[in-house]
């Protein structure tokens, strides 16, 4: 792709349109009145894209929701045109925006694998070679001769992707279709694109799903606002994408203006970071990394022993785990007022993907009254590690806590 | 060229859509392909009836039944062929923007399931004529080249009704009126030399009427086939498709974006 833009109308002209418009722009034009064209809203989906992919890369494409992922993947494909700009795709392309496209709910299970394989550009004689293959991998063979319209969500959906599977495209582009299925169906799916990629054909790969994105496709690309954002390795975009997103994780919080926080007052919090082995702040935490948790505080009068602490929830509020100074026999002993700081190590973060509200207190043991006192005034977001911790991808529900084992096989 | 050889690759596309077109049609009814061949023979017993014996319109020296139903066979294709043609892109909304494949297969299909069904519906032919004592001389052989004008009629005109519909939703009003104004300034139940001679002109300005004259002419002997009309025809139905084939490769790469 060479300097690819599309621009689209917006308003009601767009789709919807009504001859009588038509007509009275040619009356006005004919009669030298108004301008040529009626003025319309425009809106650029893609703005000056330049893209090269290899013919055996598998890249992932992110950005958000309207951000130009899917008019990318249409302007490849050739069902939409480009406004200006150069495309060239060699070989036989597939898109897979939808599972099942082309499905007629009156014609048979076999009917549709024939009139779907063929719109998705498969020739008659190769859906006959692959027919069985087909028909194993839908796993709705006992309902082969049903008309569709009888077949669950979930039965059309394997029956789509069982023909795509099939496909042999030199380029296949695929959109979202794992947003919908259960997990094992999108497991079966990724292992299915992950081998298309290495039978040396080019997969072009959109998803809001990062972790099955960067467990499949070595190479990534960001799109933002209709333009490239950012190209290269996986990792890198992933993190970069995260880090710009609400998603990201805020590496320094700021806690001098927190309001409503009991305790007497003698010490603040005044800041809480998150900090990589180097001491740079760290935006994407993901499971199994070395983090550095630095506690900022000021005390404002001298403090006998005061204890802090750390308390990390799920976010349906159970407690996760709960390092603070006391338990770990570490002794402040007496705080002269000023700043201070102190580090909470942690080698190999043990907490699996997802979302954990903080609570941060200081207290005195000798008496139960807090110091200072956040109820989870931040919340530390986790991501997928990728391939470095697991082999394979995560179900959806992971839990909260990385356990530090192996499996082993005792023979009888 | 390119354009037919592209089409020609995806032969295979334009074969499954039309199998699918023939099939799901008759899906769930009792009759099944039965239609095919009853609603043209409906419609010519009604046409018999009111327009034969109660209004007394000339048949042409042919059996009323016999003059009705080959000008119903092509009618029935053009009307069904350009609504269903030009509804073909509307109704594939899904294929159209989610999968590339020459949008010109879309029209076509629908084309050629009409095909299937005035196969079927001339197949009674084989009964009518014997029935009626009507036995077709050498001349039969202009009925394929009439309905060879009729189908390259009815694809120009469904696809050029096709790339506007995805505009203007007008079409989709407009289509079925239009329809029923066509029968009546096409010699269905009347035939062209009823026409006063000063009209005369006016009639072979509409392609359909030297395709369905020379549908009768073809199959009645001692009717010759008037070829000075029928190239007139052929030669406006020519035009026709010329310009809804442009115009429809024309606005092509528009019609995701519109449709």
């Amino acid at each position: 792709m060479a300097n690819v833009s599309k621009e689209y109308r917006i308003g009601a002209s767009q789709g919807e349109g009504m001859l009588r418009d038509a007509l009275v722009g040619g009356a006005k034009r004919l009669l030298g009145r108004g301008t040529a064209r009626a003025q319309h809203d425009t809106v650029w989906a893609l703005k000056g894209v330049d893209l090269e992919i290899a013919k055996d890369e598998v890249v992932g494409v992110i950005g958000r929701n309207g951000s130009g992922k899917t008019t990318l993947l249409k302007l490849l494909s050739k069902i939409t045109y480009p406004t200006s700009g150069e495309i060239d795709v060699r070989g036989r392309v597939a898109s897979l925006v939808e599972v099942g496209t082309g499905f007629h709910n009156e014609l048979s299970g076999r009917d549709n694998i024939y009139l779907n394989g063929s719109i998705l550009g498969l020739k008659r004689r190769e859906i006959e070679e692959h027919f069985d293959a087909i028909v194993e991998y839908s796993g709705v063979g006992a309902f082969l001769d049903t008309p569709i319209k009888r077949y669950s969500t979930g039965m059309r959906l394997r029956l789509g992707f069982a023909v795509a599977a099939h496909l042999f495209p030199d380029v296949l582009l695929v959109d979202e279709v794992l947003a919908v299925g259960d997990a094992e169906f999108q497991a079966k799916c990724l292992a299915t694109l992950s081998e298309v990629g290495r039978r040396g054909h080019a997969v072009l790969f959109v998803s809001h799903n990062l972790e099955a994105i960067e467990s499949i496709c070595s190479r990534t690309i960001w799109i933002d606002r209709g333009a490239l954002r950012m190209d290269g390795p996986s990792r890198e975009v992933i993190a970069a994408y995260l880090k710009e997103t609400a998603q990201a994780n805020t590496a320094i919080v700021d806690l001098s203006g927190a309001e409503g926080r009991p305790g007497t007052g003698e010490a603040r919090f005044s800041a809480m970071q998150f900090l990589a082995r180097d001491g740079q702040p760290l935006d994407v935490i993901r499971t199994a990394d070395e983090v550095t948790v630095r506690f900022q505080f000021e005390a404002f009068e001298a403090i006998q022993s005061p204890y802090i602490g750390l308390s990390i929830f799920t976010e349906f509020g159970t407690i996760v785990t709960h390092p603070n100074t006391f338990s770990a026999g570490f002794e402040l002993s007496k705080i002269e007022p000023g700043k201070h700081t102190v580090d909470l190590h942690v080698d190999r973060l043990p907490l699996m993907p997802g979302r954990y509200p903080l609570t941060l207190w200081m207290n005195r043991h000798s008496d139960s009254e807090s110091i200072d006192w956040l109820e989870q005034c931040a919340t530390l977001t986790v991501h997928s590690p990728g391939s470095s911790v697991f082999e394979r991808s995560l179900p959806r529900r992971t839990g909260a806590v990385l356990l530090d084992a192996e499996w082993r096989l005792v023979e009888p | 060229m390119s354009r037919l050889a592209e089409i020609f690759r995806s032969r295979e596309l334009l074969y499954f859509l039309t199998w699918r077109d023939v099939k799901i049609r008759y899906k769930q009814t009792l009759l099944g392909a039965a239609w095919a061949v009853l609603q043209p023979l409906i419609t010519m017993v009604v046409f018999t009836i009111f327009f034969g014996r109660l209004a007394n319109i000339p048949t042409g020296g042919m059996p009323g039944p016999i003059f009705y139903y080959l000008a119903l066979l092509p009618w029935t294709f053009f009307a069904s062929g350009i609504t269903n043609a030009g509804n073909s892109l509307i109704t594939n909304t899904d294929l159209l923007t989610k999968v590339y494949f020459p949008r010109a297969i879309l029209p076509s299909s629908t084309i050629l399931a009409g095909l299937v069904d005035l196969a079927i519906a001339s197949a009674l032919l084989g009964v009518l004529l014997p029935w009626y004592g009507v036995t077709p001389d050498m001349e039969a052989f202009a009925w394929p080249l009439a309905i060879l004008v009729l189908v390259v009629l009815t694809l120009g005109a469904g696809m050029l009704i096709a790339a506007v519909n995805v505009m203007y939703r007008d079409v989709k009003y407009a289509l079925p009126f239009a329809v029923q104004l066509m029968l009546f300034v096409s010699p269905v139940i009347y035939p062209t030399e009823n026409i006063a001679e000063k009209y005369r002109w006016l009639m072979l300005m509409n392609p359909l009427s030297g395709i369905i004259e020379t549908s009768r002419s073809a199959i009645v002997p001692g009717r010759a086939i008037d070829w000075g009309h029928f190239g007139i025809s052929a030669g406006i139905a020519g035009l026709v498709f010329l310009v809804g084939s442009a115009y429809f490769y024309r606005v092509q790469r528009r019609f995701a974006d519109l449709v």
